[in-house]
């Protein structure tokens, strides 16, 4: 199912949509299912499951240290897509954020395969661009997965052009020039980047959703972002929570659950 | 100076999708699109190119001598002629990268350099360069690097430049790039990235080539006045790849010549504690090129191993890549011991003591010479020792009374 099934409802709801990210395998792979379940149950209209990757370059502290937990707890590309698997089945669109290198060295192609066999939605892609995505994009095409690129405050017009282009299921923008991480405020650069993008795909892909994502933490900054985008993607928050609640899984998916339905209103507001 | 030797617009060498590339996130590629058409149009301006050389020949000590190292010859058994990139200012090849990285800054109106280091020769070249030109500069360094190249991080604070130990992944040379990385994401309006070595996204690997590849011209040139002839085979070490790429494009049109790299070999490539990055690595994407990865089934990057802190690195420049899968250059390991060995020779018989990286290139020249008795060789000799006394001192247990060995015994001749 693609991602912009869930867009599509949000939009005739009249709101934006939420979108959460959580690593596969952090704190396990069961506590993961586990946590991500509880954001759908709570109001996440779309899940990033994160692809744990040994040199994470767009990531801050936050994802990292989780990623690199998993990593040390022994997690495998075929744990995530396990992951996949359990939260797909609960009918959310659910993609899978990951560093390009994991998915070549499992094949592009099996990769592809086995994402859409676990119901998979798709990729987001924050090392790969689609000049540099041939590939990739051949292998979703074939499978209707999701090709989900990223767009940047400094991107050209060209580029944005390019990238809604080659997107399907929605397009990324990074609201901030840095890497993830919670911010105590929402990024001015973030309305001119959706605005650019949203005129770039009126052209390019009419119809194709923005989503908003880096340094969104609480309901009143998602609130902000949904009155100009289409959807608020949320990560380090939602890791930071299960950060602060070590050993204890039952905590950790209890305040997950308040800050999804923080974030939920925020979206709807 | 030649822009470039053979990448595609695309930065691809070796043909379209083999090795090299752009696998970086897009806040960068703007800033990779910037670097590019400045690089370009400063490699097509004389006054950058005269500015370059004299600089490099007034500030840096180039170019470096050619010296025909007659007594380690007599044991290697064929003639060793040493390229004496020790002797530039600060001590290796990296002045020539980041004079040329940090005239470029300038001239795109930055203000900061940001740098990774691994060894600290980059880190110093850099907080030198941007010294001299006047620019703020940020080193991020491994912290288990800064332990062991300490005497380094001292130079690179006293040059003005901040150091920051990187605490993430294995604290080496390629979690310093991570994070010199994140950095430029969030700094690129003012910053350039020195990037230490002939690897990472287009344009990198062919502008730090286009900077470094005098020690190969020159290198060839000063061989012919020298013997009146080619050599019959060159030899560098190979981390990154930057010194190496440098000696190798004077002679890549020279079929004759055969070309050797060697790599860090650690305790043994089958003991999987190693930096044999080609030899017994694996194709992925590392640091935003296609190329040789040290990883794992699932695609992670194995933390790598060697005594040198500057040849500690999982990846290797793409163009290295494409050479080797092209036949055009041989590349081999060499061990921890078979280095340091090789720093204890060459010290006693010419007075000079190496870099650990470079002794890895006289290591593995040494093992050629036995197949190529009374040939030619020509080797690298990319750095000077001093910052590697400290390992050298543990190594060999110098200056200990309760020593095991005196300094050097052991070392093969």
């Amino acid at each position: 199912m693609s991602s912009s099934t869930a867009f599509e409802k949000a939009r005739a709801d009249d709101r934006a949509a939420l979108v959460g990210y959580l690593p596969a395998g952090f704190p396990d792979v069961d506590g993961s299912i586990a946590a991500l379940k509880v954001m759908v149950e709570a109001g996440c209209d779309v899940i990033e499951i994160g692809l744990p990757y040994s040199d994470p370059v767009m990531d801050g502290p936050t994802i990292q240290t989780a990623a690199q937990q998993a990593l040390d707890a022994g997690v495998r590309t075929t744990d995530v897509l396990r992951v996949v698997e359990a939260v797909a089945a609960t009918g959310t669109p659910t993609l899978v954020m990951t560093y390009w290198n994991p998915v070549e060295r499992y094949g592009v192609e099996r990769f592809a395969a086995d994402l859409a066999s676990a119901g998979g939605a798709g990729l987001i892609t924050p090392d790969l661009t689609p000049d540099f995505a041939p590939e990739w994009i051949a292998a979703a095409d074939e499978r209707d997965l999701d090709k989900v690129f990223l767009v940047a405050p400094s991107s050209t017009d060209e580029r944005i052009a390019m990238t809604t282009a080659a997107c399907r299921g929605f397009v990324y923008a990074t609201a901030v020039m840095g890497v993830t991480g919670a911010r105590a405020s929402t990024s001015e650069l973030a309305g001119p980047l959706v605005a650019r993008t949203k005129a770039a795909a009126a052209q390019s892909a009419p119809g194709l959703p923005v989503g908003v994502g880096l340094g969104v933490s609480n309901g009143a900054q998602a609130a902000e972002i949904a009155a100009y985008a289409d959807g608020v993607i949320v990560g380090s928050a939602f890791v930071r929570t299960l950060l602060d609640h070590p050993g204890d899984i039952e905590a950790g998916c209890r305040a997950l659950g308040a800050l999804t339905e923080d974030l939920a209103g925020g979206v709807r507001s | 100076m030649t822009s470039r030797f053979d990448a595609d617009q695309h930065g691809w060498f070796g043909g379209a999708g083999a090795f090299g590339g752009r696998f970086m996130p897009e806040a960068l590629i703007a800033a990779l699109d910037e670097l590019d058409t400045a690089w370009e149009k400063a490699m097509a301006d004389p006054s950058f190119g005269h500015e370059f050389e004299q600089l490099l020949q007034n500030y840096a000590g180039v170019p470096s001598m050619l010296y025909d190292a007659h007594r380690l010859s007599e044991v290697a058994g064929a003639r060793i002629l040493l390229k004496r990139e020790d002797l530039n200012h600060t001590g290796a090849h990296k002045i020539r990268n980041v004079l040329g990285q940090a005239l470029l800054t300038k001239r795109m109106g930055k203000t900061r350099v940001i740098a990774e280091t691994g060894a600290g020769q980059h880190g110093v070249a850099s907080a030198t360069a941007a010294a001299y030109l006047g620019l703020d500069c940020t080193v991020y360094m491994g912290e288990v690097d800064t332990e062991r190249q300490a005497l380094n991080v001292a130079r690179m604070q006293l040059l003005g430049a901040e150091v920051v130990p990187v605490k993430s992944g294995s604290r080496t040379l390629k979690d310093a790039i991570n994070e010199a990385l994140r950095d430029w994401v969030a700094s690129v309006d003012h910053t350039a990235y020195l990037f230490g070595t002939a690897a990472g996204p287009h344009p990198f690997p062919s502008l730090v080539l286009s900077f470094v590849r005098g020690i190969g011209d020159e290198a060839r040139q000063q061989c012919l006045d020298l013997t009146g002839a080619l050599p019959d085979a060159i030899a560098a070490c190979v981390g990154g790849g930057s010194n190496a790429i440098g000696l190798f494009a004077g002679f890549i049109d020279d079929p004759e010549v055969d070309i050797y790299g060697f790599e860090a070999g650690g305790d043994g490539v089958e003991s999987g504690r190693h930096a044999a990055t080609i030899f017994a690595g694996s194709i992925g994407v590392l640091h935003g090129a296609r190329t040789f990865v040290l990883q794992d089934d699932d695609g992670q990057t194995v933390e790598s191993h060697s005594i040198s802190a500057g040849l500690d690195y999982p990846g290797v420049g793409p163009q290295h890549a494409a050479l080797s899968a092209g036949g055009r250059a041989t590349y081999l390991p060499v061990t921890d011991a078979e280095a340091m060995d090789a720093m204890a020779l060459l010290a006693k018989t010419e007075g000079i003591i190496p870099a650990i990286e470079s002794a890895h290139a006289v290591a593995g020249t040494l093992k050629v010479a036995k197949e190529r008795p009374g040939q030619t060789l020509l080797v690298n000799l990319s750095g000077r020792g001093d910052k590697d006394m400290g390992t050298a001192l543990e190594y060999f247990g110098l200056g200990r009374a309760d020593a095991e060995q005196p300094p050097g015994e052991g070392v093969e001749a």
